[in-house]
């Protein structure tokens, strides 16, 4: 899937990835799409909750080129 | 730490984490101190010091019984709640071998129980709700297929407090024996019914550390998954430390005693912190609000390290668990609160003391906004 904007946030512990996530998420357009690309195990679990919480859509994880594991999230509002 | 300081001023500090080892119960430090003049022979001899142990032994084993409403030869009295957890779990799936070597539990068991099913045979996990309770359709079904060899189900969670429907579930599974950790709850609430096995630790009733209850149902098949040994009990391993198993009696008995008052003082001093922590912006409070065990409450704060957070509670005198990855040797985030799809970072466990006031809980809810603040500000939240 194309995300519109790619965060980098290999090596960062939690919860690092999720305030980058908040931070970012208005880089992109209502209805567009930021990826976190994390090597942090807790953000396969903190991101879709941070979605949950902050009423953003959490689309599902692909990976990166070098396979890390990449968060999608829709910015609904 | 000041517990139970009503009479000298506001107290400033407490130990919240009940739920990892509660303070010993004053019942069990008197019993603790005369057993250790009584009870230091080898319960198995013939001469009159180990009669004094072996009656010492048996008396425990008869207190526990009762308290637990269950027959005093299926108690036995074990190393830790771990152990009591390995060899429950994996002995009921040894006597059942033939059948298959599955092991099915909930997401959210206890490491103890994990590990045990991943050393002794084929781990089936089943899922639960955000709230934490085991998905019971799923387990079922789970339990109802081939090669089953033991299912294993908490009594209720250590971690977030939701209660499991072990009963319910114990119905539905037909010839596969249930294995019920019950660390967390024994002694606070009744044991449910339909287990097969189950296991308590003594240090989270207020007993000594290092005692362990493990209780097989009369007519249950258990094989020693171990080697053996020649005690006085075939499932039971070493040298009984047979003071620390009365004192662990003598808490026990005590907590039974008390439970209907501190229950329901522990019960609305948690609450009171669910309220109050989930007024603070960001923060999800999880597991069952009402069918939950009564003095724990576990919490996530959005964009707060949980490391810190237990660290600057600590500070202001607040001893507190957390199940955030940061603060864990693996740096994985607790399997707990994963299962259950919340929050992992800026995760505190609060579990209250008998004794916990609720000037205590106040000065703990006084001091808990600004420090989730502070940590936000750090990184710019």
């Amino acid at each position: 899937m194309n995300a519109d904007v790619e965060l980098d946030c290999r090596g960062m512990t939690c919860p690092k990835p999720v305030i980058e996530l908040n931070k970012h998420l208005t880089d992109v357009e209502p209805g567009a799409v930021i990826a976190v690309v994390s090597t942090d195990a807790a953000a396969r679990v903190d991101i879709p909750a941070w979605c949950r919480m902050r009423d953003q859509e959490y689309v599902g994880e692909d990976q990166a080129t070098d396979g890390t594991p990449r968060y999608l999230v829709r910015r609904l509002s | 730490m000041t517990n139970g300081a009503e009479g000298s001023g506001r107290p400033t500090s407490a130990y919240l984490d009940s739920a990892s080892s509660e303070p010993l119960h004053p019942a069990a430090r008197e019993t603790f101190q005369a057993a250790l003049a009584q009870g230091y022979a080898d319960p198995r001899r013939l001469h009159g010091a180990a009669r004094s142990a072996r009656l010492l032994l048996d008396n425990a084993r008869a207190v526990v019984a009762e308290c637990l409403d269950v027959r005093a030869d299926e108690v036995t009295f074990t190393s830790s709640g771990t152990d009591a957890v390995h060899r429950g779990l994996l002995g009921v799936a040894k006597a059942r071998s033939r059948h298959g070597s599955a092991i099915v539990h909930g997401a959210v068991e206890h490491s103890a129980v994990l590990h045990a099913a991943a050393w002794g045979g084929e781990p089936r996990p089943v899922g639960v709700s955000r709230e934490g309770r085991i998905r019971h359709d799923e387990f079922v079904e789970a339990c109802n297929q081939r090669e089953v060899a033991v299912a294993a189900l908490q009594s209720a969670n250590h971690e977030v407090g939701t209660v499991q429907p072990v009963g319910e579930a114990a119905a539905h599974l037909g010839d596969v024996p249930l294995f019920m950790d019950a660390c967390a709850s024994m002694g606070r609430l009744p044991l449910p019914e339909g287990w097969s096995a189950a296991a308590g630790s003594a240090h989270k009733w207020g007993g000594p550390a290092g005692v362990g209850v493990l209780l097989v149902r009369k007519g249950v098949r258990w094989a020693n998954p171990f080697p053996g040994d020649d005690r006085i009990d075939e499932r039971s391993t070493g040298f009984e430390n047979v003071p620390a198993a009365l004192a662990a009696a003598a808490a026990l008995q005590a907590v039974v005693a008390e439970r209907d008052e501190v229950n329901a003082r522990q019960f609305a001093l948690v609450d009171r912190i669910r309220a109050a922590a989930a007024e603070i912006p960001d923060v999800e409070v999880v597991g069952d609000p009402v069918n939950r065990l009564p003095h724990l409450v576990t919490f996530s704060c959005l964009y707060v390290d949980g490391e810190a957070l237990v660290t600057e509670l600590d500070r202001r005198g607040f001893g507190v668990a957390s199940g955030s990855a940061c603060t864990a040797s693996t740096l994985e985030p607790s399997h707990v609160l994963a299962a259950m799809g919340v929050l992992t970072h800026g995760n505190v466990r609060v579990s209250l003391t008998r004794d916990t006031t609720q000037d205590q809980v106040a000065a703990f809810l006084a001091v808990l906004p600004g420090i989730v603040a502070g940590l936000r500000a750090e990184v710019g939240q």
